[in-house]
């Protein structure tokens, strides 16, 4: 792209959806900084629960993007590199998630790995584990909903990547997987990063799976949207509270990833 | 008749916080004898009843239409105090009619319609043989509760308070499908809940105990200010309150108000 073409106006037939576009998605923020209680705001956020909330969340959604990542990056590398017949289909399903509504993936994952689920009572009778209700079983619901979103990023990233450096990679006498480590993942990272800082901003917000699989108890699986939405229950001015610091929290911690990981632009 | 189920309270009160509720059929012209649709916004536990009394009052009154929204009774109190388009609201408690009633929202007083007493809602057989509240904090005794800032919850604090009985629940959920929800898929051994939910939800049984006297639950129904309709929206709550009315919501597990 030549600095002609940047320099010229910009058309007026992309700058007013654009402009739309962006306020749609900025207005209903500008609501909740209208609407917040600005004096209570700090005796809201000294309150013990909101803190063990946030804590939860930012634990569980780090832990479930560390869970996508180390499963994802090799399906997702699977799925750019590999030709095996149904590849289409797999990549079909990796985006289930994606449109399924969250609690109905709630309940999907209670029948596998519930009490009485697929693995969830081979699990209970073998080691006395379960999953329903435990901080683990926040982590998986999150890790369910977010993962497609690293895949995607991933998957796209590998197939932008040339695959010239694999091939010369092999032929130097490097294998596949030595490939993958040494070439192919330094020239992806940044769509690793990415896809990475997508999946953890939508565990975050996870909110559907995670109160149907994991259910509601502050301190244990009682995340920020939970709290958010019991306190819509009663105080829409908690609810907004709520809202704010979690927005605050993921915005600042974006921000301050892009700039370190991504590069800023 | 239509049944619109929001279910989506979340989303449904982030909108009408925004001040961009849609439009609603409370907007349509109705006739002067209330004829025309009533949209009533009912709690969650008044469902199976209130469809069936939404055929009945259809049926005996002709040209008259009613919709329903039912939901979590403190999330549709927030939505009618934020403009949601209403003619009738019925709560499962008293302090949530009363956010209503203090924003302005009400025409006229609450009255009580009905009352709910809990139970604890076991799978059929009673596996884990609940047979008293106590019982609920056994150890290995899986327990989803309401949480306390929606009705079923504070009565369920109230009971057990009363019982003497500390237990630390697998889960505090949203509202009591919620909780049935969970007691249904197997992964809690007990509720505790409304009878009339119990009643609803084939498949479960109910254990009694004394201590739900101690938090009996009032149902107020009350015609909303903003009504499209009002008097379609009094001739539906007149209908509920008749002996026809109550005979249908008693035979749901309610009981009568005092002095009905």
């Amino acid at each position: 792209m030549s600095r002609g073409v940047r320099r010229q106006r910009v058309p007026v037939a992309l700058l007013v959806p654009a402009g739309l576009g962006l306020a749609f998605l900025v207005l209903p923020l500008a609501g909740l900084l209208l609407r917040a209680p600005w004096t209570t705001l700090p005796r809201r956020l000294a309150e013990p629960g909101v803190l063990t909330a946030l804590r939860l969340s930012l634990e569980t959604a780090t832990v479930a993007t560390l869970l996508c990542v180390t499963l994802g990056v090799p399906l997702a590398w699977l799925l750019a590199r590999v030709e095996f017949p149904g590849r289409r289909l797999v990549r079909a399903l990796v985006t289930v998630p994606l449109v399924l509504p969250p609690v109905v993936g709630g309940v999907a994952l209670l029948l596998v790995f519930g009490r009485r689920g697929l693995i969830g009572s081979w699990l209970d009778e073998t080691f006395g584990v379960t999953l329903p209700f435990t901080t683990a079983g926040v982590v998986l619901a999150e890790a369910f909903v977010a993962m497609p979103f690293l895949v995607i990023a991933v998957e796209g990233a590998l197939r932008g990547a040339d695959p010239r450096y694999e091939e010369a990679a092999a032929t130097l006498g490097a294998g596949r997987f030595t490939a993958f480590t040494r070439v192919t993942l330094p020239l992806v990272a940044p769509g690793v990063a990415a896809g990475a800082v997508l999946c953890w901003a939508r565990a975050l917000g996870e909110f559907g799976a995670t109160i149907t699989f994991a259910g509601n108890y502050p301190g244990r699986t009682q995340t920020m949207p939970l709290a958010v939405y019991l306190a819509l229950e009663t105080d829409l001015q908690a609810a907004i509270v709520l809202s704010l610091i979690l927005l605050t929290v993921s915005v600042v911690i974006l921000a301050a990833l892009r700039d370190k990981w991504i590069g800023s632009t | 008749m239509t049944v619109r189920w929001i279910r989506a309270a979340f989303a449904a009160a982030l909108v009408a916080t925004l001040g961009l509720s849609g439009c609603g059929s409370a907007d349509d012209p109705a006739g002067p004898d209330g004829a025309g649709p009533v949209t009533v916004f009912a709690a969650a536990s008044l469902t199976e009843a209130f469809i069936r009394l939404g055929k009945e009052y259809e049926a005996a009154h002709p040209g008259h239409a009613v919709t329903f929204n039912f939901g979590g009774s403190s999330g549709l109190a927030t939505q009618i105090t934020q403009g949601a388009p209403a003619d009738v609201f019925a709560a499962a408690s008293p302090a949530t009619m009363k956010t209503v009633t203090d924003a302005g929202d009400a025409a006229g007083d609450p009255v009580v319609l009905v009352r709910n007493q809990l139970v604890v809602a076991v799978p059929p057989g009673n596996p884990a043989r609940v047979g008293r509240l106590a019982d609920l904090a056994r150890p290995g005794v899986k327990v989803a509760l309401c949480a306390e800032q929606v009705p079923c919850g504070a009565a369920a604090r109230t009971a057990l308070d009363a019982a003497g009985v500390r237990l630390t629940p697998a889960t505090l959920e949203q509202d009591v499908k919620g909780a049935l929800a969970k007691l249904r898929l197997g992964e809690v051994d007990a509720a505790l809940v409304y009878r009339t939910d119990v009643r609803a939800a084939a498949g479960l049984d109910a254990v009694e105990f004394p201590e739900s006297a101690r938090a009996v639950n009032d149902y107020p129904i009350v015609v909303l200010r903003a009504a499209g309709n009002p008097a379609g929206a009094r001739a539906f709550v007149d209908f509920v309150r008749s002996d026809a009315g109550l005979a249908v919501l008693t035979a749901a597990g309610f009981q009568a108000p005092p002095g009905a």
